[in-house]
């Protein structure tokens, strides 16, 4: 081999490192704008750094994936918290307290989702801020896991637009101590303004029997949220009647399921129902499903709120006509009286369609800025307090409060289905 | 070998079918008589686990190429044949043929296809063997190898950004980092139906037309290899690369060509997987290089019929262990048994014990 003794080759190599540099930089460059479209450039709500003191100044963060697929969601989410600011003008208690806005990624483009280590970071730079208040996020379960301890330990409440794994909050739904290790100082700190998984997977089980849906195949994505909510529909199935002729999990990364489907189709069912995300290959699934020769008008897929999205219609093409989801919520369309306002607003402001999210993010928001003008002052234990005692919380989403375990007592999810290549909603639905 | 040496083998390999066997579901009474109830499910099984095994056969061919020539395992192969999947499908969508559009309207799309993914993927897989592997042939084993998972990572960032081209290319969807769909454009005709033969299994054009491309690259190959003058200089560079130098052999040009084909190969897989599992994803050659590399290694690797016998091996074995095992284990059974396979036959099923080199 040549050695690169000559100037020649030398110089040619590092014209190329340097074209492989620039290239690197602006891949780089890329990923970091899809992070920062939405957020610090446009970011503090009305709070111009004014001379204020910190003792009338509170901060409220948000703390969501604003990297990788779930962008689409937690854009709206965002968006849902400034309208909540906009509309007060960012202050309480007759314009003696401001509040800031600041918004925190918790994911991170290597892991092109949450990153445990990011969430964790996030937290603690949360509780070491003295003038963050309240957090709002997560927007996965896992990384609300995370969270809620450390917050736990400050004080600062935290109240989750998105997260729906049962376990968070009720005990005897999760496993083992939880949720009693998420909470070490023995307060709750954590409270959501979205039904549980709980009610969703038993909503999806009872909607599957009143579409007359009678042998169920149940495949799930082997995570935290995906396994949960296809035991839930498989008990309630069970319950309820339903013939569940199999559940088992799947390789999320593998290329195709096609044997996996020839083996579902020997077993004859009405219905596949898969307890996951799109990101775990949903789409694929729908794909094979329809590629082994399960037809539409024969077997349906029905699967949560976690391939209620655009997402999964881009992946599955044309085979995704007619696939079911369930929600855990209604869809801002489908809101009455001030959410129907509120969905009016938001078309107006943000020019775009709300996604599923965007009502939970301005209800949370507008729960948590309540509670700082109820209390009126920079004490994280007094807010914390203030939140988890909402009663008759008159929002977007009805009238509601939160129960003893900081769980939102509206139970009313909705079932939608693909029409045209875009979800439509179908019915609502009730878990019992 | 040493009689102790095969026990201990014996003893490992029963421990791990022990330690797997019942978690996974291993029942030997219920699979027989599942089989006995239903034959016709386990050969559907075994026709999917074939054209799988088919598909992985041809990802394969690239790593044993080039393995076969400078001993290189190519990390990137895996995400090379990706971006030939996404170059296949902005080719698909410039020409905005639907998905399910009639054969002649897609034909041209995809020879198009096939032209553009292969030229670039060989352009690419050239442009990284000359800047990241040669100046680290004469380095230390490990080097090239770090480079080459340096490569796999460019390629995957690549892959991102050209997911969210949705500007040039409409039919990236809304989301960069989400699966993409593939239009089905392969005629999808029932073989058996149209003879006239009552069964229930499935075997469509489109799997067929799978088999055959992938035999058909298998055969090229092999004459390629064995009957032409480039070939027989590829052999020669693979023997002793200084020996080959002082026969007036150019070996960097050889080892460009390798590279060449390999690249060409990558690009023809990502069309044809994409037309065959409809999905394209940034994500989705980590997986199916792991697959592919396994299949090499299993088959001998180095050698071009051995990454078929591989490929179909792993498909076969996947198929049957999703119908009568369990899903989730399915990867398990798969490494457990190449474990044992290579216990037994380190050189891989059809490879030569090669001598160590001192």
């Amino acid at each position: 081999m040549s050695s690169p003794g000559s100037s020649g080759p030398l110089n040619r190599r590092s014209l190329i490192a340097l074209t492989l540099t620039t290239l690197a930089i602006g891949v780089l460059a890329s990923a970091c704008q899809e992070t920062t479209s939405s957020g610090p450039g446009s970011s503090p709500t009305g709070s111009a750094p004014t001379s204020t003191t910190a003792g009338n100044t509170v901060k409220i963060v948000s703390s969501l994936p604003m990297t990788g697929s779930s962008l689409g969601q937690t854009q709206t989410i965002v968006n849902g918290i400034k309208q909540v600011l906009e509309e007060t003008n960012a202050t309480v208690c007759d314009g003696k307290l401001k509040i800031e806005f600041e918004i925190m990624d918790d994911a991170t483009a290597a892991a092109g989702k949450w990153d445990p280590a990011q969430v964790t970071s996030n937290a603690n730079k949360a509780v070491s801020d003295s003038s963050v208040v309240a957090v709002i996020g997560t927007f996965n379960s896992g990384a609300a896991k995370l969270a809620i301890p450390i917050l736990n330990s400050a004080n600062v409440v935290m109240v989750s637009p998105a997260n729906t794994y049962p376990g968070l909050t009720k005990p005897g739904k999760g496993e083992g101590k939880e949720p009693d290790v998420y909470y070490p100082n023995g307060k709750r700190n954590y409270t959501r303004v979205v039904p549980a998984d709980d009610l969703q997977g038993a909503a999806g089980a009872n909607w599957a029997k009143s579409l007359g849906l009678k042998r169920v195949f149940i495949l799930d994505d082997q995570e935290l949220y995906g396994k949960g909510i296809a035991d839930i529909f498989e008990q309630t199935g069970k319950k309820i009647g339903l013939e569940i002729l199999g559940h088992e999990g799947i390789d999320a990364k593998a290329s195709d399921y096609k044997a996996l489907m020839t083996k579902i189709k020997a077993l004859n069912p009405d219905l596949i129902y898969f307890g996951g995300i799109t990101q775990n290959n949903a789409g694929q699934l729908v794909k094979d499903m329809r590629n082994v020769g399960m037809t539409p008008d024969q077997v349906k897929f029905m699967g949560p709120d976690g391939i209620f999205e655009q997402a999964l219609i881009d992946a599955a093409g044309k085979d995704a006509e007619g696939v079911l989801a369930t929600f855990g919520g209604v869809p801002g369309s489908q809101l009455q009286g001030a959410g129907k306002t509120w969905y009016e607003n938001y078309k107006k402001k943000f020019n775009a369609e709300p996604e599923a999210y965007a009502a939970y993010g301005y209800e949370a928001a507008s729960v948590v800025v309540k509670a700082i003008g109820n209390v009126c002052k920079n004490d994280r234990a007094a807010i914390r307090d203030a939140v988890l005692a909402t009663k008759d919380f008159d929002g977007v989403l009805g009238k509601w409060s939160f129960d003893q375990y900081g769980d939102t007592t509206l139970s009313t999810l909705s079932g939608n289905m693909v029409k045209n290549g875009k979800y439509e909603f179908s019915q609502l639905l009730k878990a019992e | 070998m040493k009689q102790w040496q095969s026990i201990l083998l014996y003893c490992g390999a029963a421990y791990l079918i022990l330690l797997l066997g019942p978690i996974a579901g291993l029942d030997i009474p219920r699979i027989v008589g599942e089989i006995a109830k239903s034959p016709e499910v386990l050969i559907q099984q075994l026709l999917v686990g074939l054209v799988n095994g088919a598909i992985i056969a041809i990802i394969a061919l690239g790593y044993t190429l080039v393995y076969g020539i400078i001993e290189l395992i190519n990390f990137a192969h895996g995400d090379l044949y990706m971006l030939g999947a996404f170059a296949s499908l902005s080719m698909v969508g410039m020409f905005n043929v639907q998905d399910g559009s009639p054969l002649q309207a897609g034909l041209l799309p995809m020879l198009a296809a096939l032209v553009v993914s292969s030229v670039f993927c060989a352009g690419l897989n050239m442009l990284a063997e000359r800047y990241a592997y040669r100046p680290l042939r004469n380095a230390p084993r490990l080097a090239p190898l770090i480079s080459a998972i340096g490569v796999s990572f460019i390629f995957i960032n690549v892959g991102l950004f050209w997911g969210g081209l949705r500007i040039l290319f409409p039919i990236m969807g809304a989301n960069a980092a989400a699966p993409k769909s593939f239009p089905d454009l392969l005629p999808r005709i029932d073989i058996l139906k149209a003879l006239g033969i009552q069964t229930s299994i499935t075997f469509t054009t489109k799997d067929l037309i799978v088999l055959v491309v992938a035999i058909v690259l298998m055969v090229g190959l092999n004459l390629f290899v064995n009957y032409t003058k480039p070939g027989k200089a590829m052999r020669a560079t693979a023997q002793n690369r200084d020996a080959a130098r002082i026969m007036g052999i150019n070996v960097n040009q050889i080892i460009a060509l390798t590279f060449l084909i390999g690249g060409a190969l990558a690009g023809a897989a990502g069309l044809l997987v994409g037309l065959y599992n409809n999905t394209v994803v940034f994500t989705m050659g980590f997986t199916a290089g792991l697959r592919a590399f396994t299949a090499a290694v299993l088959g001998g690797i180095g050698n071009i019929v051995g990454a078929m016998l591989g490929g179909v091996l792993i498909g076969v074995l996947s198929a049957l262990s999703d119908q009568y095992l369990s899903s989730r284990w399915t990867n398990a059974w798969v490494f457990a048994v190449l474990v044992i396979i290579l216990a037994f036959r380190p050189g891989g099923l059809l490879g030569e014990n090669v001598q160590e080199k001192v």
